[in-house]
């Protein structure tokens, strides 16, 4: 069940319509803050940015109820496989949104210990760049996920990239390669 | 009624209406073939305990700490803090950046009151090479340390607030710890992760203006933390909540490396701006805040008060800040005004090497500890001549608090424990580093 | 504290000149550990100590010195060093382990390090001295795979537990990914 199983024809397109509009408009996010970002991303939860206009001010703890899972700070190679498990455990729809530089391409610090990228592990549907990102910014990506399930794109962009994410490779690791 | 009707009708009407059925009809058919049967085991008895993981990821909002416990019934038996789950590497990227790029790495620790961890590391630098600073560059430091000191525990007063469920306090700390941070972007540049605070100096100078910037929040900063007292100190609920709870003696705190507000809510006041002066704290009224009963709710009062010295401290340095420089003319360190790179090729090479290279560190090793919001932090520096350091640790106050939970948690009940992970206010970032 | 003076003081094998007279706290060390060597380093007072006298030191301290915590445990890599300043009569070994002490009634710190050589990284716990240490001594483990014998639970504790290598030693690689860009004809 769900849009995706639809047989999309103009019969369907007012219900598709329908659907968009009420996933668009009460996404509610999973607490993912990790680091500095998580501070950035309370802020924008706050009186003065208050994400609640857009229906977003719970961040549900069950990654069952919630449907975005906003990534906000640096994924370390202990915390990985426990995003990719409340990852797993969202129902679909879900989207991603990689909060600040060290969640989508692992930031200043690009060691050993940091996760270079989060779309390593989870398919991201929004970059959200800064460090941390101001609430603004955080806002201006939340509001572009918002448009983009609005207008069909993302489901369209699923079906075509399985993989989804920007497709970056890492070939070697210090002039080892890996396998 | 139901002798006019046969035997079988009479069970299907019955079974159709449950209506006032006082106990439950059983199934006919194939529904009654099912059984139930439950395997395996063995399953626990009254005085069988339970581990529960507390995981990493979960709302109490105090980063990625994962805390196994065991528990018999709702009372803890023992609780094992796992960490580990935000390590960055910074120590070792802190050996590969130079020491100009140094503070940005150290900044990003204790992502709460990132100042503190800048000065500590530029004081750590500033030793090893001999540096004097000018007067104002060490007012400047101290006043932005102290405005960092009430935006961390205004995230505290938030965070402590929502996590013993009082969800309305999230609101109002991050009001006005907004002020806060909208006042240090006009400083510094950023709201949060400065690198503000540098070897030699700061990076600017303050900019025109910031008297009123300052004043005003000190005001409204202070009538909110006069809204919060009203709101909790004498709430039955959160009384009931914090008051005796997570209870900490001073051998206990002394024992286990805790420092901070959390040793000074035992009764032992030991606070290093007082006991061993930097910056200009001997030259600044304030008074160390302490309690006796070394519980939750003393945390929360101390953290509250300070929130007022440190307001203190910041209108004395409105009007005592000194006049000059902002940050040490040795041209060693300090790379040349940006408009000189224009007229001058020795300014141009000399910025050059600055940020290129860096500066070069003569080898020794040093360590230099300061009240962070947290407790003592501290920065072990060891250099070998290079522009990069060969060792860069950071005695991070959490770390160490979070050994504290070890005597407060045991034998009270689960959601205590919560109240007391909380009132030790660990920011992972600077446990894991 | 007193002013910066760094100068390295002589080497202790015979009695040698005493240490300045504001730091009795490493006078009291070096007359009851002979081999131990005494510098002032930016204006603190560091004593470097054998490995065999690692834990009495520190018991030392605890219960005849006052110092009533143990602030920050630490270790050292100086496998690449340019430049080191070791003090006189100080064998240079691989890993220091840097232990630093704050007496509270008496408001004075001291640091004490101590040399571990790399074919043999351990070192006697003090964790039960300190309880503080517990986690410290397990991150330096980790970070460097110094031992520390009579731990009750020494584990990785900030890597993985299933994770190769020690990754603060020198030798061990930063592990840097080389940027790459989408539809770049290479990494740069």
């Amino acid at each position: 069940m769900g849009l995706e199983s639809l047989q999309r024809n103009f019969l369907t397109a007012r219900v598709e319509d329908l659907v968009k509009w009420a996933r668009s408009n009460s996404i509610w996010p999973a607490t993912f803050g990790l680091a500095c970002c998580a501070i950035e991303m309370m802020g924008t939860g706050a009186a003065h940015y208050d994400l609640s206009r857009w229906g977003m001010e719970i961040f549900r703890a069950s990654p069952r109820q919630a449907d975005l899972m906003i990534v906000a700070g640096r994924v370390s190679q202990k915390m990985a496989p426990v995003l990719r498990q409340v990852y797993d455990q969202m129902v679909e729809p879900k989207w991603v949104i990689s909060m600040g530089v060290c969640a989508s391409t692992g930031g200043m610090f690009n060691n050993y210990a940091i996760v270079q990228g989060v779309d390593q592990i989870v398919p991201v549907d929004v970059y959200v760049p800064g460090c941390p990102p101001g609430p603004e910014t955080l806002m201006h990506g939340i509001l572009t996920l918002y448009d983009q399930i609005k207008s069909g794109e993302i489901l369209r962009r699923r079906t075509e990239t399985p993989s989804g994410g920007a497709g970056i490779q890492i070939d070697q690791h210090d002039g080892v390669p890996v396998a | 009624m139901s002798d006019r009707v046969t035997e079988p009708e009479q069970v299907r009407l019955e079974a159709q209406t449950d209506e006032g059925a006082q106990e439950l009809r059983p199934l006919e058919g194939e529904a009654r073939s099912r059984e139930l049967v439950l395997t395996g085991g063995p399953w626990p008895d009254a005085d069988d305990t339970m581990i529960l993981n507390m995981g990493p990821q979960h709302p109490s909002t105090h980063g990625v700490l994962r805390i196994m416990m065991e528990l018999d019934g709702e009372t803890v038996l023992r609780a094992k803090p796992v960490v580990g789950y935000l390590h960055t590497g910074m120590e070792k990227t802190g050996e590969e950046l130079t020491y100009v790029q140094g503070a940005t790495n150290v900044t990003r620790m204790d992502y709460a009151a990132p100042l503190s961890n800048e000065l500590v590391y530029s004081m750590a630098v500033e030793r090893l090479l001999d540096l004097e600073l000018p007067p104002r560059a060490t007012w400047i430091r101290m006043l932005l340390v102290e405005l960092n000191r009430v935006s961390s525990h205004l995230l505290f007063q938030a965070t402590n607030g929502m996590d013993l469920g009082a969800v309305s306090m999230m609101i109002y700390g991050w009001r006005e710890r907004e002020f806060a941070l909208r006042v240090l972007e006009t400083i510094t540049g950023l709201r949060m992760n400065h690198n503000f605070i540098r070897p030699g100096g700061v990076a600017a100078d303050l900019p025109d203006g910031w008297q009123e910037d300052v004043l005003e929040l000190c005001d409204l900063v202070e009538r909110g933390v006069n809204e919060y007292n009203e709101l909790l100190s004498d709430n039955p609920i959160w009384r009931e909540r914090t008051v005796g709870i997570g209870v900490l003696t001073t051998d206990e705190a002394l024992a286990l490396g805790a420092t901070g507000p959390i040793l000074r809510s035992t009764g032992f006041a030991w606070d290093l701006r007082r006991a061993q002066p930097y910056l200009a704290y001997d030259d600044v009224e304030f008074d160390v805040i302490y309690t006796q009963n070394g519980d939750v709710f003393d945390r929360y009062q101390i953290r509250l008060y300070e929130i007022l010295e440190s307001l203190k401290i910041v209108r004395q340095c409105v009007e005592r800040i000194p006049p000059g420089d902002y940050r040490v003319q040795d041209r060693k360190v300090t790379p040349p005004p940006r408009a000189r790179i224009d007229e001058s090729m020795e300014a141009l090479i000399h910025h050059f090497k600055l940020f290129t290279e860096g500066f070069h560190v003569p080898a020794g090793e040093t360590y230099v500890a300061i009240e962070s919001p947290r407790g003592e932090i501290g920065c072990y520096l060891v250099a070998d001549g290079t522009s990069k350091p060969v060792r860069l640790h950071i005695r991070a106050p959490s770390f160490y608090n979070l050994q504290s939970m070890d005597a407060m948690v045991p034998g009270g009940m689960f959601a205590d424990a919560v109240a007391i992970v909380s009132s030790i206010d660990p920011i992972m970032g600077e446990v894991d580093r | 504290m007193a002013d910066s003076a760094d100068e390295p003081r002589e080497d202790v094998h015979e009695p040698g000149p005493p240490p300045p007279p504001d730091d009795e706290v490493a006078a009291a060390v070096l007359a009851g550990f002979p081999g131990a060597c005494f510098v002032d380093s930016h204006g603190q007072s560091v004593v470097y100590v054998g490995r065999a006298q690692w834990r009495d030191v520190t018991a030392f301290l605890r219960d005849e010195q006052r110092f009533t915590q143990c602030v920050d445990l630490t270790a050292v890599d100086h496998l690449v060093d340019v430049e080191r300043a070791v003090p006189p009569g100080v064998a240079p070994e691989r890993y220091e382990v840097v232990a630093n002490f704050l007496s509270y009634p008496r408001n004075r710190r001291l640091r004490v390090i101590c040399e571990v050589p790399a074919g043999e990284p351990e070192v006697t716990s003090i964790a039960d001295l300190y309880p503080s240490l517990a986690f410290a001594e397990r991150e330096v483990y980790d970070l460097f795979g110094i031992d520390f014998t009579g731990h009750r639970d020494i584990a990785r504790i900030l890597m993985p537990d299933d994770w190769i290598g020690h990754p603060l030693r020198k030798d061990d690689a930063p592990a840097r990914v080389p940027v790459t860009f989408k539809e770049d004809p290479g990494p740069r």
